[in-house]
C-alpha cells in the first residue's frame, strides 16, 4: 500500500510570535519551526500501516527552504521519500490554491492513500485534506481514529462531537484526516537519522506545477487580538499570588 | 447581499449552532440590505423546516432524498451543489461543525470556490466586509476579505453568535421543496453506526468547579498534584486534548470542542494555552482563572483572574492557602 501523507511546518509550540510589518504574516527570523503536530498523528499511521500492508511512505510538505528539516524528520522516523513542494511564499495561498498546488504533485503519482492531519497549528484552516479529496476525485473521511484495510476497502471510526462515534466504509484510494491522538508517535532512532541521509527528497518548484492561484480569499492583516474579557492579574511571590487568588475566589466572585 | 443558510441536523434534532449562525445570517441580510433563505437537508425533516420557517427569513428550503437520510459527504455536497446552482446565492453561511468540516470545503471546491472556515465574527471597513478567525492557535486573529466572484463560503465557530438573538418573523416563511438528484452509486462512503462507547463515569458538565490541566504539567507524574487541588477544591480533574491523546487523563475528561463543554461556576486553568479547540468549551464558565508562565497565552483573553507564574511553583502554594482558608 503505497501511502502519501501531507506534513506541514509550523512555528515551534512556544516561539515567541512577532507580526511582522505589512501584518500579512509573524516575523520568522527568530524563531524555530518543527512538524505540525496534528501531522505527526497522520505520519506515524502512514508508517503503521506501510510495516502492515507493504508499501512506501511518501512525505510530501510545501514551503520555502526550511521545511526540508521537517521532511528529513519524517524520512528519520521511517517515510521512504520526501517530495518538497517549494514557494518561498506559501503562507499566501488561500487553502484552495495550497490544495490545488499539492494535488497536482500527488496526481503526478499512483498512491492507494493520501493522508492529512486533522489542521495545522498556524493558519488552522483544516480543509486541505477534504480539498484534496476533491480535487484528486477521491472519496474521503475525517477525524479518524481507527483503520482497518481488507481487500482494498477500509472500515474507519470516526470521531463526531460530544462523544459520539461512527464507523463508515470507504474504497481505496482515498484521503483520510486522522484526528490527533489515533496513536502514538515514535522518535527518530538514531539508525533512523543515518538511514535518513541516503533517502531522496524531490523537489517541485510550486509554480512548475501549473495551477491555478486566484484567490478566493485574503488575508487582510493578523494582529493580537483585542481581550474580551478584562482580566485581573494578581502578582507577587508564588505564596503572595496564591493567597490573593483565594481571597479574590471567596470574597469576591463567591465562587469557593 | 443574498444569503443562504445551511443549517445541520442530526436524526430529526437540530444541531444548536445552526440558530447561532442564523442568529449571524439575519444580522448579516439586514446590514447587507439582501435576502435570506435557509437550507434543512436530510430525509423526514418536513417538521424540522416548519419550525424554522417561524424566524426571520424569507424562504426555508426543504432538500430531501433517500440518500440524504445519512450524511455522506459525496450525498451532501452532490445536493448542496445543486441547491445552490438553483437558487444562486452570493453568500452561504454555515455553522462550523464536524459534519460542516466533512463536506463544506469539498462543496465550495466543486463550484471552483473556497471557504472562510472557523470565523468568530465579521465586521465591515469601508464598504468591505471581513470576516475575523484566528489563527496560531488563537496567539494572532485575522481579517479575511472574500476575494474572486460569488458563491463565497463562510462557517462560524459554535459560540461566536448567540441563538437567542433570532428573530422571530412577522408571518411564517414559505416552506419550499427543491428537488435534487442522486444516484446512490455516487456516494462512495458508506455509512455504518452512529454511536457513544461506554456510558461515561463522570459528568463534566454537572461539577461546580473545574481544575484543568494543559501541555504545562510536562509529566504525567504531576497530574496528582493537580487532582489534589480539584479534591480539595471539590470540583473534578479535566484536561485540554493533548493530555487525553497522551493517555494521561481519560478522554472522558476533556474538555473542547471534541470532548466536552462546561460552564462551572469556577474553571481553573493549569498550564493551558487557550487554543479555540479549547477555549470554547470551556468561555461559558463563570469565573475563569488563568495560570500560565506566557502571558500572552490566549487562554488569558478569557480569564477573570491571571496569574503569569510557573504552575508548578502556584500549585502548591495554592494547595497550602486552600487548607489554610478551610
Amino acid at each position: 500500500m503505497n501511502v502519501a501523507v501531507c506534513i506541514k511546518q509550523v512555528p515551534a509550540k512556544d516561539a515567541p510570535l512577532a507580526i511582522a510589518e505589512g501584518s500579512a504574516w509573524i516575523r520568522e527570523a527568530d524563531i524555530g519551526f518543527e512538524m505540525n503536530e496534528p501531522d505527526r498523528f497522520a505520519l506515524e499511521e502512514a508508517l503503521r500501516l506501510k510495516e502492515k500492508h507493504g508499501g512506501e511512505v511518501v512525505a510530501i510538505s510545501m514551503g520555502p527552504e526550511r521545511v526540508k528539516s521537517t521532511i528529513k524528520e519524517a524520512l528519520a522516523k521511517g517515510a521512504d521519500r520526501g517530495i518538497h513542494v517549494a514557494d518561498d511564499k506559501f503562507f499566501q495561498l488561500d487553502p484552495l490554491a495550497a490544495a490545488r498546488s499539492l494535488a497536482a504533485a500527488i496526481a503526478r503519482e499512483k498512491f492507494d492513500l493520501v493522508l492529512t492531519g486533522l489542521q495545522s497549528d498556524d493558519h488552522g484552516f483544516g480543509q486541505t485534506g477534504v480539498l484534496l479529496a476533491e480535487l484528486l476525485r477521491l472519496p474521503h473521511a475525517t477525524l479518524i481514529i481507527q483503520i482497518d484495510v481488507a481487500d482494498r476497502r477500509m472500515k474507519l471510526k470516526r470521531e463526531l462531537e460530544a462523544g459520539w462515534f461512527q464507523w463508515v466504509e470507504l474504497p481505496l484510494p482515498a484521503v483520510l484526516s486522522i484526528q490527533s491522538g489515533i496513536n502514538k508517535v515514535r522518535y527518530a532512532t538514531l539508525k533512523g537519522i543515518m538511514a535518513a541521509k541516503k533517502k531522496e527528497i524531490a523537489t517541485i518548484p510550486r509554480e512548475s506545477l501549473g495551477v491555478a492561484s486566484e484567490m478566493t480569499q485574503r488575508v487582510e492583516r493578523i494582529y493580537v487580538p483585542q481581550k474580551t474579557k478584562k482580566t485581573e492579574f494578581l502578582t507577587g511571590t508564588p505564596k503572595e499570588a496564591a493567597a490573593k487568588l483565594v481571597e479574590k475566589l471567596k470574597f469576591e466572585a463567591r465562587v469557593i | 447581499m443574498n444569503i443562504l443558510l445551511i443549517t445541520e441536523q442530526r436524526e430529526g434534532k437540530w444541531n444548536k449552532t445552526s440558530f447561532e449562525t442564523l442568529a449571524a445570517a439575519q444580522q448579516l441580510a439586514a446590514e447587507q440590505k439582501g435576502g435570506l433563505r435557509a437550507v434543512v437537508i436530510g430525509k423526514g425533516v418536513l417538521a424540522l423546516a416548519e419550525e424554522l420557517a417561524a424566524s426571520k427569513i424569507d424562504e426555508v428550503l426543504l432538500v430531501e432524498h433517500e440518500l440524504l437520510e445519512k450524511y455522506t459527504p459525496d450525498g451532501f455536497s452532490l445536493a448542496l451543489k445543486q441547491v445552490i446552482e438553483q437558487v444562486k446565492p452570493d453568500l452561504v453561511l454555515l455553522p462550523h461543525t464536524y459534519q460542516v468540516r466533512d463536506y463544506a470545503p469539498k462543496l465550495a471546491a466543486s463550484l471552483g470556490k473556497g471557504m472562510v472556515a472557523d470565523c468568530i465574527g465579521y465586521k465591515t471597513e469601508g464598504g468591505k466586509l471581513l470576516f475575523v478567525r484566528q489563527m496560531f492557535q488563537g496567539k494572532t486573529a485575522a481579517d479575511v476579505s472574500l476575494q474572486g466572484a460569488a458563491p463565497w463560503f463562510v462557517s462560524f465557530q459554535a459560540g461566536a453568535f448567540r441563538a437567542d438573538l433570532v428573530a422571530k418573523g412577522s408571518a411564517r416563511a414559505p416552506v419550499k421543496p427543491v428537488t435534487v438528484e442522486l444516484k446512490p452509486e455516487q456516494i462512495r462512503t458508506k455509512p455504518l453506526e452512529l454511536f457513544r462507547e461506554a456510558k461515561q463515569a463522570v459528568d463534566l458538565t454537572q461539577a461546580p468547579i473545574i481544575v484543568a490541566i494543559g501541555r504545562g504539567i510536562k509529566a504525567s507524574e504531576n497530574i496528582p498534584m493537580a487532582e489534589k487541588l480539584a479534591k480539595l477544591l471539590g470540583g473534578e480533574i479535566a484536561a485540554s486534548r493533548p493530555i487525553c491523546d497522551e493517555g494521561w487523563l481519560p478522554m472522558e475528561r476533556q474538555i473542547g470542542s471534541s470532548g466536552q463543554t462546561v460552564a462551572p461556576k469556577l474553571y481553573l486553568a493549569l498550564g493551558i494555552s487557550g487554543a479555540i479547540q479549547h477555549v470554547v468549551g470551556m468561555k461559558g464558565s463563570r469565573t475563569i482563572v488563568a495560570i500560565n508562565k506566557d502571558q500572552n497565552a490566549p487562554i488569558f483573553e478569557v480569564a477573570d483572574f491571571g496569574i503569569v507564574a510557573d504552575i508548578f511553583e502556584i500549585i502548591p502554594a495554592l494547595t497550602e492557602e486552600l487548607e489554610k482558608a478551610k
